[in-house]
């Protein structure tokens, strides 16, 4: 699995109440909750989000509410890879669950800064930055299968279409 | 032989586990609340789910807006019930009725050495019985109701050794507050945390519910306190029969780090906008003046809460421009401090007691905070925006710190209210 994308860069400890207020919590369709994504830090955040397929961050990313419209949020808006140096374990679970793959690599986070262009390979764990190349612990393969497919209600959807 | 993370994951998982192994799990129980329901559902919908793996380990609860304040919450509302029925879920505890984390333990809906899911962050508030209990998000939640199972990884824990006991105006809170201040937010990501030692015996079900709830501010995927004497009370006088032994780790279990807090240097603490770790002593911040003082929430919405903070409120008022909301986390605790008189002390006192539930802790409904507003709260959270306005300021004491502040209108030491 190969992605390549601009980056958007953000600090330490961003609560999943940044990552998508918790007055937006009944909002189900995707288009929408794009419209909310990064909302807590200003209203301009989610268009500022808009053309950055890669989100960094440093420490903790996503502590705090089990909300998985922070992760699907993201998803929605063009997001396509989340590089942090540490992740709560319910934003980490949450991407990954919902077909969004993650990076957790102190370097690589530490790396990154706005409007850098990333290019990582999920299963080999390499990335580059311009020239620079990077090694990180790349997601076991059941997680890694998880995320190829598109998440868990993927495989819900495909396991009824399937009748059993 | 295993720490009780990994024994219950090993029963969950039908065999012996190590440290950092994937696993499918079977839980329990898996829960919802009513801010997840409708995804949920939405979910099952478009996977074409038609029934669910295992409906009677399988329960709703109404907390988060309850009674709903818009048309759409009230439309998840009802759509979730009519979801109950025609999936022959029994167990939906409607509007009123609570907190699900303080409901499932005050009702021993839950039993020490299961594994508990539930779509809320402070599912690990369960661990006070022995549980393993750790939230999930909605799409987790949505499979797992139709499989049975999810994959979990096997956590090292860190155990935490409690000496001494807590003085009078210090509760259990501060103590959370301590461990944060000491070790920040993020010492147990991805880690289980067990509480020992004669301070983690000296404990009351409240306190040992307070600090497991706020086991996930620390990072912790579970936090418990092993089985005990105190375990076993609360499930003998609600007349249920538990196992001790399956809420207990293995006596040569291993752990990756210990962590010591003398309980008997524990003083009121507070954490300051906008971090859970960022915490100082409440003599430090004193002072500083509030519009808004909230007592209630699955941290610290008990019965053994609102009695520290009527002790406070008794014979005196909040003060002028500030507003006291109190929020019973049960209809029980409701209950309880009616009959006890602690409702009326505080209305009395000018406070403002509202349905069971959330409350005003994750900003949804009620108690919501305006631009520049200033709230001590004795909930778990105080991140940018939580409750309510970015540009408000959440400061996160004990139930006491909480009343003494309202009655001066300003932070307090409660200590100095005698």
């Amino acid at each position: 699995m190969h992605v390549c994308g601009k980056t958007l860069a953000l600090g330490d400890d961003v609560s999943s109440d940044l990552l998508y207020p918790g007055k937006y919590l009944t909002v189900s369709d995707r288009a929408e909750q794009a419209r909310h994504a990064l909302e807590g830090f200003g209203e301009e955040w989610p268009e500022r989000l808009r053309g950055h397929s890669v989100l960094s961050a440093g420490w903790n990313l996503g502590c705090g509410s089990s909300r998985e419209q922070a992760a699907t949020a993201l998803l929605a808006a063009g997001v396509e890879l989340v590089v942090a140096r540490s992740m709560s374990r319910l934003f980490l679970r949450n991407c990954i669950n919902n077909g969004l793959p993650v990076i957790e690599s102190d370097e690589l986070a530490a790396a990154l800064a706005d409007g850098m262009t990333l290019s990582a390979d999920l299963a080999s764990g390499t990335a580059q930055i311009a020239e620079r190349e990077f090694r990180f612990q790349p997601l076991p393969d059941v997680l890694l299968a998880i995320v190829r497919d598109g998440g868990l209600l993927a495989r819900l959807r495909r396991t009824s279409r399937q009748g059993t | 032989m295993g720490t009780l993370a990994e024994k219950i994951l090993g029963r969950a998982s039908g065999g012996r586990v190590a440290v950092g192994q994937y696993v499918e799990v079977t839980p329990d129980w898996c829960f919802t609340v009513d801010d997840t329901i409708g995804l949920i559902m939405k979910y099952h919908l478009e996977a074409g789910v038609t029934r669910l793996a295992a409906p009677a380990r399988v329960g709703i609860f109404y907390d988060h807006y309850a009674p709903a304040d818009s048309r759409e919450h009230a439309s998840d509302h009802s759509a979730g019930r009519a979801y109950a029925r025609q999936h022959g879920i029994a167990h939906l505890f409607d509007v009123g009725q609570g907190i699900s984390h303080q409901v499932c333990v005050e009702r021993g809906l839950i039993a020490p050495g299961q594994l508990v899911f539930n779509s809320d962050s402070h599912t690990t508030t369960l661990g006070a019985v022995g549980c393993f209990g750790t939230g999930l998000g909605a799409a987790e939640t949505a499979y797992v109701w139709a499989t049975g199972g999810i994959w979990l990884r096997v956590p090292p824990t860190i155990r935490i050794l409690l000496t001494g006991t807590l003085r009078p105006g210090v509760d259990a809170k501060d103590a959370c507050l301590a461990l944060l201040r000491a070790h920040g937010a993020r010492v147990a990501t991805y880690r289980a945390i067990e509480f020992h030692g004669e301070g983690a015996a000296s404990l009351g079900m409240a306190s040992r519910l307070t600090l497991c709830n706020m086991g996930v501010e620390l990072g912790a995927k579970a936090a418990m306190f092993p089985a005990d004497a105190v375990t076993a009370e609360h499930f003998s006088r609600l007349g249920i029969p538990i196992d001790v032994e399956a809420g207990r780790p293995d006596a040569d279990s291993s752990y990756e780090r210990d962590i010591a807090l003398n309980l008997s240097d524990v003083e009121p603490l507070a954490a300051y906008p906008h971090a859970v770790d960022d915490v100082g002593t409440v003599r430090d911040v004193a002072g500083i003046a509030i519009n808004q003082a909230f007592l209630g929430s699955c941290t610290n919405g008990r019965l053994e809460d609102l009695r520290a903070a009527a002790a406070v409120l008794k014979g005196r008022h909040v003060a002028p421009g500030v507003r006291m909301i109190v929020t019973p986390a049960s209809s029980q605790v409701f209950a309880a401090a009616l009959r006890e008189g602690i409702i009326d002390i505080m209305t009395t006192a000018g406070a403002i007691v509202t349905t069971p539930g959330c409350g005003a802790c994750a900003g949804l409904h009620l108690g919501v905070l305006g631009d520049g507003e200033v709230c001590i709260s004795s909930s778990s959270r105080n991140f940018r925006g939580r409750m309510g306005s970015p540009n408000a300021a959440i400061y996160l004491a004990s139930p006491a710190t909480v009343a003494a502040s309202a009655v001066v209108g300003r932070i307090t030491d409660p200590r100095l209210l005698g």
